[in-house]
């Protein structure tokens, strides 16, 4: 076989790593995979479908976790007899679990440092694709998948085409890593990348720290993306340093790697955007929906979670209150953060504004978390990732999605607010 | 083994319709049983839609259908709920994997002419779709090796007991 000089995006280059095969876009390659994980909010469970194969060990216990996020505060009789499966599976396979509180896997998994550059991860969470900020293959799939992994410690992908998403500028003041990805939803659409890779690069990705990038991947399902990878740079470097060990492959695009399509953004002239129900690519510009009626409000979940978007949302909501009548959801991302967020006095700022923090995880985000369920022809503007119709619990509510700014100030006023008036 | 022919009659949905719609999230923590589970399939925008299937029905959409969460259990209470197959534009890819794995066959192809209550003859094998009283038959787009392999075999279980992986006796 004639050896090929194409040059390859860096989902073509791991995919060629971890099968031993040269690797390109449209060709089936089987794939070593790296770390699997699932999660509470799995029906059935990982662990369940891996014992009905009737294989007694997973195939390597380190690279296996089980992580309680979805339904953080036990709500119900059934979600308390998964979490004791979860226990017992972990228990007899020697595997890591994390536990109610300990916060949502995409961000927990990470922080921790399970993750590595270069690496492939997969997990029973479409918001897997998160993980891809670390410059990595990481990519949502189901308990069959993940079951089918966790014996052979490896799993079949269509090598997907790339999309190159160039970032140029900077951020004005009151637009966010958020207002770029619900931008670029709104641009290409729901289905606008399914089966794709997005690459983004440029200097306005690099100006962005690694929490904000985590933001952008962190939805790029919304877009029908497998997987969306962020570029090596120092930020990632320091961000990895103390939480993993310095043995690890930084993935560089070639710069003949072939692109499906390439999307340039100018930053600069970007303003703070919303998804209005019931669909997240249902982007407008936050003009589109300013002053309309908010009942809930909440900043949290795996999209914007971290100690930047909560220093944010801070900062507007710093020595007032909201709206009487509104009701505020704060959830940090993950057990860190939360401690973080009340050494640096962030949680006496949202408590004393009327917030409720809710428990580190899923919490107000999933329907099955049972938090923060709004009541029919109620309003929510929340910083999650989905606004599908019944997503927080209750189909006849209507949910808008927006950056912590937006959340913050329109919980200020009970309606949609342009948070730049507010800084 | 997945049957290769069926026939049906369709169920008519649009574009982008996501897995919480297909199984809200909050069932999920409530309900554990998968029969149980079916009878809330589409409920948030289709009410009382487990009760108009009868049993090998086809399910039939426009782009991405299945987008959104990785959740298994979507393709699960389409199957519970006696849906023979479905048939869209494109599919959300999660879904897709999903469908594959658990044996409901998935048929990629146009379907803009498909309405609410016609009969649909599907057949995997020959490669085509057909409305009754329509000559046209449409062509279905084909599965790349893998899926054919999962496909035939009627699921990824089935699939890992081949190839050797998993134990051809379990519970």
């Amino acid at each position: 076989m004639s050896m090929t000089k194409q040059g390859k995006t860096i989902v073509e280059k791991i995919m060629s790593s971890h099968s031993g095969v040269n690797a390109y876009a449209g060709d089936i390659v089987t794939a070593a995979v790296d770390l699997m994980f699932c999660h509470d909010g799995n029906r059935p469970l990982g662990a369940q479908v891996f014992d009905s194969y009737g294989v007694e060990k997973v195939c390597d216990s380190k690279r296996v976790i089980q992580v309680i996020d979805h339904a953080p505060s036990c709500p119900t009789e059934s979600v308390a007899r998964m979490h004791a499966y979860m226990h017992a599976f972990a228990q007899r396979q020697g595997t890591l679990i994390y536990e109610r509180g300990d916060g949502s896997c995409h961000q927990i998994i990470p922080e921790q440092g399970h993750v590595k550059p270069g690496q492939i991860i997969i997990a029973t969470d479409s918001h897997t694709c998160t993980l891809g900020a670390l410059n990595a293959f990481a990519s949502g799939v189901g308990v069959s998948d993940l079951a089918s992994a966790m014996i052979t410690g490896q799993l079949w992908f269509l090598v997907p085409e790339t999309i190159k998403v160039v970032l140029n500028g900077a951020l004005p003041s009151g637009v966010y890593a958020k207002d770029v990805i619900l931008y670029l939803a709104g641009l290409i659409g729901a289905n606008g990348a399914n089966y794709q890779s997005i690459e983004f690069t440029g200097p306005g990705i690099d100006r962005l720290g690694v929490g904000q990038r985590m933001t952008i991947t962190n939805m790029v399902i919304e877009l029908g993306a497998k997987c969306g990878i962020m570029p090596f740079d120092e930020k990632l470097r320091q961000w990895l340093c103390g939480r993993v060990d310095g043995d690890y492959q930084p993935v560089f695009a070639d710069a003949d790697a072939a692109y499906c399509r390439t999307i340039e953004i100018t930053l600069n002239g970007l303003t703070p955007q919303i998804a209005k129900p019931h669909q997240v690519d249902h982007v407008t510009p936050v003009a589109g929906a300013k002053g309309t009626p908010i009942q809930h409000a909440i900043i949290g979940t795996c999209t914007n979670g971290r100690m930047e978007d909560l220093e944010i949302a801070a900062a507007i909501l710093r020595g007032k209150k909201i709206k009487k009548g509104v009701s505020l959801i704060v959830a940090p991302a993950s057990r860190s953060i939360y401690l973080e967020a009340m050494e640096q006095g962030l949680l006496r700022v949202f408590i004393e504004a009327g917030a409720v923090i809710a428990i580190p995880g899923c919490s107000a985000c999933s329907g099955g978390s049972y938090v923060g369920v709004p009541g029919d022809g109620e309003a929510v503007i929340t910083t999650a990732n989905r606004n599908f119709k019944g997503r927080l619990g209750n189909p006849n509510a209507f949910i808008y999605l927006a950056s912590p700014a937006t959340v913050a100030a329109s919980a200020l006023t009970g309606r949609i607010e342009d948070c730049r008036e507010f800084m | 083994m997945t049957e290769s022919k069926f026939h049906g009659r369709i169920f008519r949905f649009g574009d982008d319709i996501n897995t919480d719609y297909i199984i809200s999230a909050k069932h999920k923590s409530l309900i554990l049983d998968h029969q149980q589970l079916a009878k809330h399939l589409m409920e948030d925008i289709r009410p009382g839609f487990y009760d108009e299937l009868q049993g090998g029905d086809i399910l039939a959409a426009g782009e991405n259908f299945g987008c959104g969460s990785s959740r298994e259990t979507a393709p699960i209470v389409i199957k519970e709920a006696g849906v023979a197959a479905v048939v869209a534009k494109s599919f959300g890819r999660i879904f897709y994997r999903n469908a594959i794995n658990i044996g409901l066959p998935l048929v990629i192809c146009n379907t803009d002419g498909m309405r609410e209550g016609d009969g649909l003859e599907i057949d995997l094998e020959e490669g085509y779709v057909q409305m009754d009283g329509c000559q046209e038959r449409i062509a279905i787009a084909p599965y790349p090796e893998q899926v054919k392999q999962i496909m035939a075999l009627g699921g990824v279980k089935e699939w890992l007991i081949a190839a050797g992986y998993v134990p051809a006796k379990t519970e």
